[in-house]
Order: C-alpha cells, then structure tokens, then sequence
C-alpha cells in the first residue's frame, strides 16, 4: 500500500462522481432521457441491493443473510418505521447466526 | 447551510443516523482489516477520506493483505466505482445549483445517500436529505475506521451483528418509492437477475454496473407503439 495507490484510487474515483454532475449540468434533459436516467439509478440500485444480499466474493452468501434482508423488506413493505428495519434485518440475521445458520 | 438545516426533516435525521450507525460498524471492521494487513495508520485515514466508497477499500486492502498486486486492485476498485457516472447524472441537480456546493456535494456521492435523497423526491427535501446522509456517513465511517484501527483484533466481525443484512434491507426500504412504478419494478427486477446471473462470472462490483441492461425492459407499450 502506497500513497499513489491511495492518490489514485481516490481521486480516480472522485472524478468519476464529478463526471455525471458536470454531464447532467452541461446538456438539456428532455423527458424521456429524464425517465431512463431516473430508472438507470434503480437499475443500479436494485441489482446492488440484489447481489449484496445473496451473494458473498463470486458465490451464495447464506441464509442468515438473505433471511433477515427479507423480514427488512416485508418490514418496509408494510411501512414500519425505517430505523425499526435497519435493526429487525440485522436482528434477524445475527439471531440466526447465533443459531447456527450461516 | 442555514437553508438545509430550515429544510431538514427530523424524521430524515433520524433516518440518516441509523444508517450512520450501520456504518460506523462496517467502517470499524474496515480499521481493524487495515491494522492487520499492516497498511500505516495515516494511510489507511487517507484512503477512508479521500475515497469513501466502502467496496472498493475492502477490496484494495484485501489484496494488501493477501500480498497481491496493488495496482491491479486500484483499477478493480475504480471499475467497481464506474457506478458513480450514472448516479450523478441522475441526480446531479439535486446536489447543488453553484458549483462550489457541487464540487463538495460531489465527494457525498455513495450508493446510500443517492437511495435516501431519491427516496424522498428532488425538491428542497430531497436536497436537504442528500447532505445529511452524506455528511453524517462520512463523519461515522472515518471515525469508524479510525475507532476500529486503534480496537484492532478486539473489534468483533460485523457479520456478529448482522450489518450486512442491514444495508440491502435499508436500500430496498429506500427504493419502495421508486418502485411503485411499473416501469420500474421491471427495470428493477430485470436488473436484479442479470446482476446475479453475470456475479460468478465478473470480477466484484462489475455484475451491478451489469444490472444496467435491466434498462432494457424499460420500454413502455407507448413507446412501442
């Protein structure tokens, strides 16, 4: 590890936040770019919220994991408070872990 | 500032302090991972400030640790971080109107700010919304890394308290808004089965970029028409 690893990593990445800020800045958006930028966010967002809760370095993440991440949605789903499902999806799936289930 | 502060929900507050605390645990492990892979205590505060994006520092510091090719793990985090392009077009107005307060908002770009400002639309609350979140993750994960650094081995696997369920659910939580659109939940959805489909074939990070193709089902019968 060095400081131009670092450097690089950081500022690479920083950059790669600018670059969609200053795009969306530099061009009129018509509607229906609008819509699909909108949904590309949701695409992005969902297939990260998918492939974090089943899957673990290229493989099936358990599941504990996938057990809890459900009692948060269903939590969600019937408009329990958002604090209260950040803590039943951790709950959960340290309960299980304690358990056993991996 | 004065402006966010009259604009801040306390609700949103509320909110934004328990993904902060969430955080704060990954970050922890993250200061305890960097210890034992011998990365040196300033360094490691570098790479939790300069680049705050969670993945990718696991990811470098791994390799560290295993004794592998630094630089090829740089290019492997900033591929994982190509995600970012999209979410700022999506929401690069939201951040600021001047270019100082972009320039700034820009850093505060991460997967669960984008969620938490989206989720509560693109007006002055929306705004409000992605600075607090944004704010308050960068202060708890840094101080995280920096608590878990100095714990070392007596921090506990976060796994323990099962953080890693804690994150997909909050993001789903964040997402519902979005999702009652039909559109959306096949966008969604589409996206959600190409990422897994391509995860044990890409290297980590690349199958969400993947999940871009969900787009594809965006079509409305309107427009086919």
């Amino acid at each position: 590890m060095s400081w131009a690893a670092v450097l690089t990593l950081g500022v690479g990445t920083y950059l790669l936040r600018l670059v969609g800020i200053v795009l969306r800045d530099r061009m009129t958006v018509p509607e229906r770019v609008e819509r699909y930028l909108d949904l590309a966010a949701t695409a992005l967002l969902v297939a990260l919220v998918a492939t974090a809760t089943l899957t673990e370095g290229g493989g099936f993440a358990g599941w504990a994991r996938p057990a809890g991440v459900l009692v948060g949605a269903v939590a969600a789903w019937r408009r329990v408070p958002f604090v209260l499902v950040v803590v039943l999806a951790a709950a959960t799936t340290a309960g299980l872990r304690i358990l056993g289930v991996p | 500032m004065r402006s966010l502060t009259r604009t801040l929900h306390a609700d949103d507050l509320r909110d934004a302090l328990a993904l902060a605390a969430a955080i704060a645990v990954v970050g922890a492990s993250f200061g305890a991972l960097a210890g034992t892979a011998g990365v040196p205590f300033v360094l490691m505060i570098a790479l939790s400030v300069v680049v705050f994006a969670g993945a990718s520092q696991f990811l470098v510091v791994a390799v560290v640790a295993a004794g592998g090719n630094v630089f090829a793990a740089v290019a492997a985090g900033l591929l994982m971080n190509a995600r970012h392009v999209p979410f700022g077009l999506a929401i690069g107005d939201t951040i600021a109107d001047r270019w100082p307060a972009r320039l700034l908002g820009a850093h505060l770009l991460i997967d669960e700010s984008v969620a938490f400002s989206r989720a509560r639309g693109s007006g002055p609350r929306g705004r409000a919304a992605y600075w607090t979140c944004g704010i308050l993750l960068f202060v708890f994960w840094n101080v995280g890394a920096i608590v878990g650094r100095l714990a070392g081995s007596a921090i506990p696997d976060p796994a323990a308290f099962g953080v890693d369920a804690a994150f997909p659910a909050a993001l789903l939580a964040m997402l519902l808004p979005a999702l009652r659109r039909a559109d959306a939940r096949r966008v969604g959805l589409t996206a959600a089965v190409v990422a897994l489909a391509a995860t044990p074939f890409l290297p980590a990070g690349v199958p969400v970029i993947v999940g871009l193709l969900g787009l594809l089902a965006a079509r409305t019968a309107r427009e086919e028409s």
